[in-house]
């Protein structure tokens, strides 16, 4: 299995980059793979130096058996990249950037011609075809970098943050989008710092913070390793500390921290422990500020593997 | 492959076909002899406004005033065509790498070509020396025009006029390429102050350097000026009787400016793009 840190390239791409720390991966031929973490964790840095775009100061890394750094031809080759922002090339409209695209690709222009108005069709902006890239939406501009990351038809797809700064609507038509380029067979890359979009679309997660891998699963297998209960985070006034000994030896407390103000607690009956950590803490003359629950999630994960949250 | 399955991969096995660096090299010039044409009028306007005005005060005015002497207008053309060349050419590649590497990181999807890095430089840079002979080529008509005619002027030399103009605005494209990568974007403003002006003026553009013998020190300093070059090479191509620099030598020194700035300029955009 790719999973193995230190194990040998199975997969498509492998990353070891020291500068990140360490991020030891292996990700498999034709599977949709998350990284998930907060911002500044490394992932933007991980993505840029698969896609050559970045150089790193050690370590490997392979796509399709491409070393990123002495081939980084081969590897462009075989890759199509959806940025984090999109950025368009302005001078063309809509379908010259397509068109050019696949020109660099040394696609024929009448296959390209084609292809681009397919592409666009499929991602709902055929209306956008001779449009300035100026005068679209920053939804349809996002699509526009999935249609030109797709004309060249990778077998491997890096996707930044995608999401990022869309509506709703257009989120959720963004992962219908995704869902059929992985049922297409390709491999897609994602970063991404939304719990519930790994959740859905990945085959499997990892995890990262600070540049450092946390954890490698599928997202099933994450939130089962997610610490039991319901987090309950209750913010105080004063410090958390002097009450956490107390709100632990309450019915249904799995587990508590204190982290300056923050007092975390994981309670197997749900919400309802909440008056009683109130009271406790209150007895104590802290007052309380803010109150969240949230059911066991990846979020819990990465709060309980952190202590801090994704966002 | 059918066409019935467009969106499907490559099946796993076979590995992308290998596309030839020229046929790259040539899709990115296309892309940028398109944005080009869109951008013509303005591009004209941009860099040939200045030697224009220039033109119109000292090639036309100052003669009708008798301030200067019949001669100076066959010694100011050349100079003049040396000045619009040389300006498209470094602000045709200068100004988009700014853009580009500052802010809108657009030229991203030519990073992402199946080409080494250097070669999207390149093109760029030859991009930017056909920009500056379509200049030359805009202005010299319009020269003739307002200064009337000019006995001096020859087309004995026409391909030694073109391959100046060729060298000049790859060297000075190439130059481009070196500022507009090097230079942080909020100091673009200081380029032109700081380094072109200069050059402008102390480029020979305006008096012939034979000129300068009035005034030595500044006749061997002004050989660190690429624009010198260019400036005498176009006298000695379309003006041969105005005094002027060997041709030799004005080829050998833009050989040596154009492979000094192509050097700097293609290493300096491969800092900027590889992050």
């Amino acid at each position: 299995m790719g999973a193995a840190p230190g194990g040998p390239p199975p997969g498509v791409s492998r990353g070891e980059i020291v500068a990140l720390q360490s991020l030891d991966l292996a990700v498999k031929e034709g599977e949709f793979f998350g990284l998930l973490g907060p911002n500044g964790a490394g992932k933007t840095t991980t993505i840029g130096i698969l896609t050559t775009r970045v150089k790193a100061t050690s370590g490997t890394a392979l796509v399709g058996n491409a070393d990123v750094t002495t081939q980084p031809v081969r590897v462009r080759q075989r890759i199509g990249v959806v940025p984090q922002r999109p950025n368009p090339d302005r001078g063309l409209n809509a379908i010259e950037n397509l068109q050019y695209h696949a020109a660099y690709f040394g696609i024929p222009s009448a296959r390209a011609t084609t292809r681009a108005h397919e592409l666009l069709e499929q991602l709902g902006i055929a209306d956008k075809a001779s449009a300035k890239v100026d005068e679209m939406s920053g939804g349809q501009q996002q699509r526009l970098m999935i249609a030109r990351a797709l004309i060249h038809e990778p077998r491997v797809i890096f996707l930044d943050e995608p999401t990022v700064g869309l509506d709703p609507q257009t989120r959720l038509a963004l992962w219908d989008i995704l869902r059929s380029l992985h049922g297409e067979g390709r491999t897609i890359v994602m970063t991404t710092h939304y719990m519930e979009e790994a959740d859905k679309l990945c085959d499997r997660v990892a995890i990262v913070d600070r540049g450092e891998l946390l954890e490698l699963d599928t997202p099933e297998a994450l939130k089962s390793r997610a610490p039991g209960g319901t987090l309950v985070e209750v913010t105080l006034s004063g410090n958390a500390s002097e009450a956490v000994d107390h709100v632990r030896t309450l019915e249904g407390v799995l587990r508590a921290e204190a982290k300056g103000p923050v007092l975390r607690v994981y309670s197997d009956r749900g919400g309802r422990i909440v008056s009683s950590v109130i009271q406790i803490a209150e007895e104590r003359g802290a007052t309380v500020t803010n109150i969240s629950l949230t059911e066991p999630s990846l979020e819990t994960l990465f709060v309980a593997r952190t202590g801090r949250k994704l966002d | 492959m059918t066409s019935a399955v467009a969106t499907a991969p490559a099946p796993i096995v076979a590995e992308p076909t290998t596309v030839p660096v020229s046929a790259v090299f040539l899709a990115l010039l296309r892309r940028d002899i398109r944005v080009a044409r869109k951008e013509l009028v303005f591009f004209l306007v941009r860099t040939t406004m200045q030697p224009l005005l220039f033109l119109v005060v000292f090639g036309y005015l100052l003669p009708k005033m008798n301030f200067v002497g019949n001669g100076y207008q066959a010694a100011l053309l050349p100079g003049i065509l040396a000045v619009s060349l040389s300006l498209s050419a470094i602000q045709s590649v200068a100004l988009p790498m700014v853009q580009d590497f500052g802010w809108t990181k657009e030229i991203e999807d030519r990073l992402l070509a199946p080409v080494p890095t250097r070669v999207v430089a390149a093109e760029k840079i030859v991009a930017g020396m056909l920009q500056g002979f379509i200049a030359a080529a805009f202005v010299l008509p319009i020269a003739r025009l307002v200064m009337g005619p000019i006995a001096e002027l020859t087309w004995t030399h026409a391909g030694a006029v073109i391959v100046v103009v060729l060298l000049g605005s790859l060297a000075f494209s190439a130059l481009g390429m070196w500022l507009g990568t090097a230079i942080a974007p909020q100091q673009i403003g200081l380029m032109f102050s700081v380094i072109i002006a200069p050059m402008i003026f102390f480029g020979c553009a305006y008096y012939p350097w034979r000129g300068l013998d009035a005034v030595p020190v500044m006749k061997y300093l002004v050989l660190v000026n690429p624009m010198v070059y260019v400036s005498e090479g176009m006298r000695g191509a379309l003006t041969p009787t105005v005094p002027h620099m060997s041709l030799a030598v004005v080829g050998v020194a833009l050989l040596i400016v154009t492979s000094v700035f192509w050097t700097l300029g293609i290493r300096s955009f491969y800092k900027r793009a590889i992050g």
